[in-house]
């Protein structure tokens, strides 16, 4: 059967790793290209960049971290973070990334998921979802709600709405944060996760909180998320990846254990 | 000298990067003359079965491989480059290139143990069940797992052909071989250390088993 993805995030900021705590007071920690290839030795299943560059001119930067990983690690990665066009899809698909993630620019202009699945592919078109929790009202009846531009900037979308609407747009995938959980290192979004899981079809990586194993343990479970990303809990070096899938692996939650 | 097919399909470089890492000389061509200066022809491919046979056939690839299969070269497909070996897709309904008999079929629904339905797509890493030994498979630890992502799986109808099997609510072909050819469904250049492997006995195989 298939395995659950144990999935390490990393920020990246003009070509550094780095980390904040509900999306503020981000300090560098590190080399990205060095971290990914760390923790593909570690056993990650897949490796997910974010790029969280404020200047549009610094961007490229980013190509060529993701060109440098490619070389590297032989399993799936994704980038994120600054996706407005057809195009910035197709440079970081050529410098060897094989899913994009679009966040702000799909909810304001939702037809990039379809177009980017018309022209990659499905498989390559991950919906990045920043959630917060809000009272429940007319607008927003499950309590989730969409904030774009790094948490700034709320929507007045749903978010069980908008996880239903970017798979029907074509999305292969959703990941999904909740801006509330990040960085805190206090456990994942579990009612949110499973909320989304349990609507859609397509797979659902659930992101933001976590700290420790057990918190992987619930969300995979109870919180019925196809994989979850990590960032703190490696970056900060208090778990391996591997002491992560082993402590799964006992609670009998299965992950790929050979690499 | 291994040559890739480049068909403009998605995954062209990730296999290339595979290659580079594993030391080996490869080029990425669509000109039948070069592929058939190679010793052996890996066949990618990422994206939708009717777009692939279309850019194919304008490119006469499609009898290239046919006829390529017959000189007796090694020949790997993966993921969607396996699909459209057999004979047909019920991806839009595409008439494939009918190397290997039978169809390439959608997913059903399912559900799993506890009821909630199976996501599509197969997305992730699972393990496969070697139906008997191939050259192309040696060295490997049968608790190995690949990296898949796929909505549709081949189904030969010569079930001789079927190499090894995957458990995603249904049991499924995940590799297929038949004489100098091996197809598997899972992205060996994604799969870390083992998928690795698969490639490098690939390169080193004469195409016989």
């Amino acid at each position: 059967m298939l395995s659950k993805r144990i999935i390490p995030c990393l920020d990246v900021r003009a070509g550094k790793l780095t980390k904040g705590v509900k999306f503020q007071g981000n300090v560098d920690i590190g080399d990205p290209v060095a971290a990914a290839r760390e923790y593909y030795e570690q056993g990650a299943d897949e490796i997910v960049f974010y790029d969280i560059t404020a200047s549009s001119d610094k961007r490229d930067i980013m190509i060529d971290v993701v060109r440098r990983v490619a070389e590297t690690i032989f399993i799936p990665f994704s980038v994120g973070g600054g996706i407005r066009t057809l195009d910035d899809m197709r440079k970081v698909i050529a410098a060897g990334a094989e899913k994009v993630s679009v966040n702000s620019a799909a909810v304001e202009n939702p037809q990039i998921i379809a177009q980017g699945a018309k022209a990659f592919g499905s498989q390559c078109v991950v919906l990045g979802m920043d959630v917060k929790k809000v009272d429940v009202s007319r607008q927003i009846p499950s309590g989730y709600e969409i904030v774009i531009e790094g948490g700034r900037k709320y929507t007045g979308i749903d978010a069980l709405w908008w996880a239903k609407e970017g798979q029907c747009l074509g999305a292969g995938e959703i990941c999904l944060n909740s801006i509330d959980a990040d960085g805190m290192q206090d456990g994942y979004e579990v009612h949110l996760t499973s909320l989304i899981s349990e609507s859609v079809q397509i797979p659902v990586i659930a992101s933001g909180g976590a700290g420790k194993p057990e918190h992987l343990a619930d969300v995979l479970t109870t919180g019925k998320a196809d994989a979850a990303l990590i960032a703190s809990m490696v970056h900060y070096r208090t778990y391996t990846i591997s002491q992560i899938k082993d402590y799964l692996n006992r609670r009998n939650i299965q992950t790929r254990m050979l690499w | 000298m291994i040559a890739i097919i480049d068909y403009n399909a998605g995954n062209i470089t990730s296999v290339a990067r595979a290659l580079a890492a594993l030391g080996r000389d490869f080029i990425i061509t669509d000109d039948t003359k070069l592929l058939d200066s190679a010793t052996h022809v890996i066949f990618p491919g990422v994206g939708a079965a009717g777009e692939a046979m279309d850019y194919l056939r304008k490119k006469e690839l499609d009898a290239w491989l046919k006829s390529c299969y017959h000189t007796g070269k090694p020949i790997m497909g993966i993921c969607l480059g396996t699909q459209i070996i057999l004979n047909a897709s019920e991806e839009n309904d595409t008439q494939c290139i009918g190397l290997v008999s039978g169809l390439t079929k959608r997913f059903p629904e399912q559900w799993d143990a506890e009821g909630a339905r199976l996501k599509i797509p197969h997305m992730g890493w699972n393990g496969i069940s070697l139906r008997r030994e191939h050259p192309v498979f040696a060295g490997l630890n049968t608790a190995s797992e690949y990296y898949f992502v796929h909505s549709y799986y081949p189904a030969p109808s010569d079930k001789s052909a079927v190499l090894a099997t995957t458990d995603y609510g249904i049991t499924f072909c995940s590799a297929i071989a038949m004489k100098n050819l091996v197809a598997v469904q899972f992205h060996p250049e994604k799969s870390g250390r083992p998928g690795l492997q698969i490639l490098k006995n690939f390169c080193d195989w004469r195409g016989n088993e």
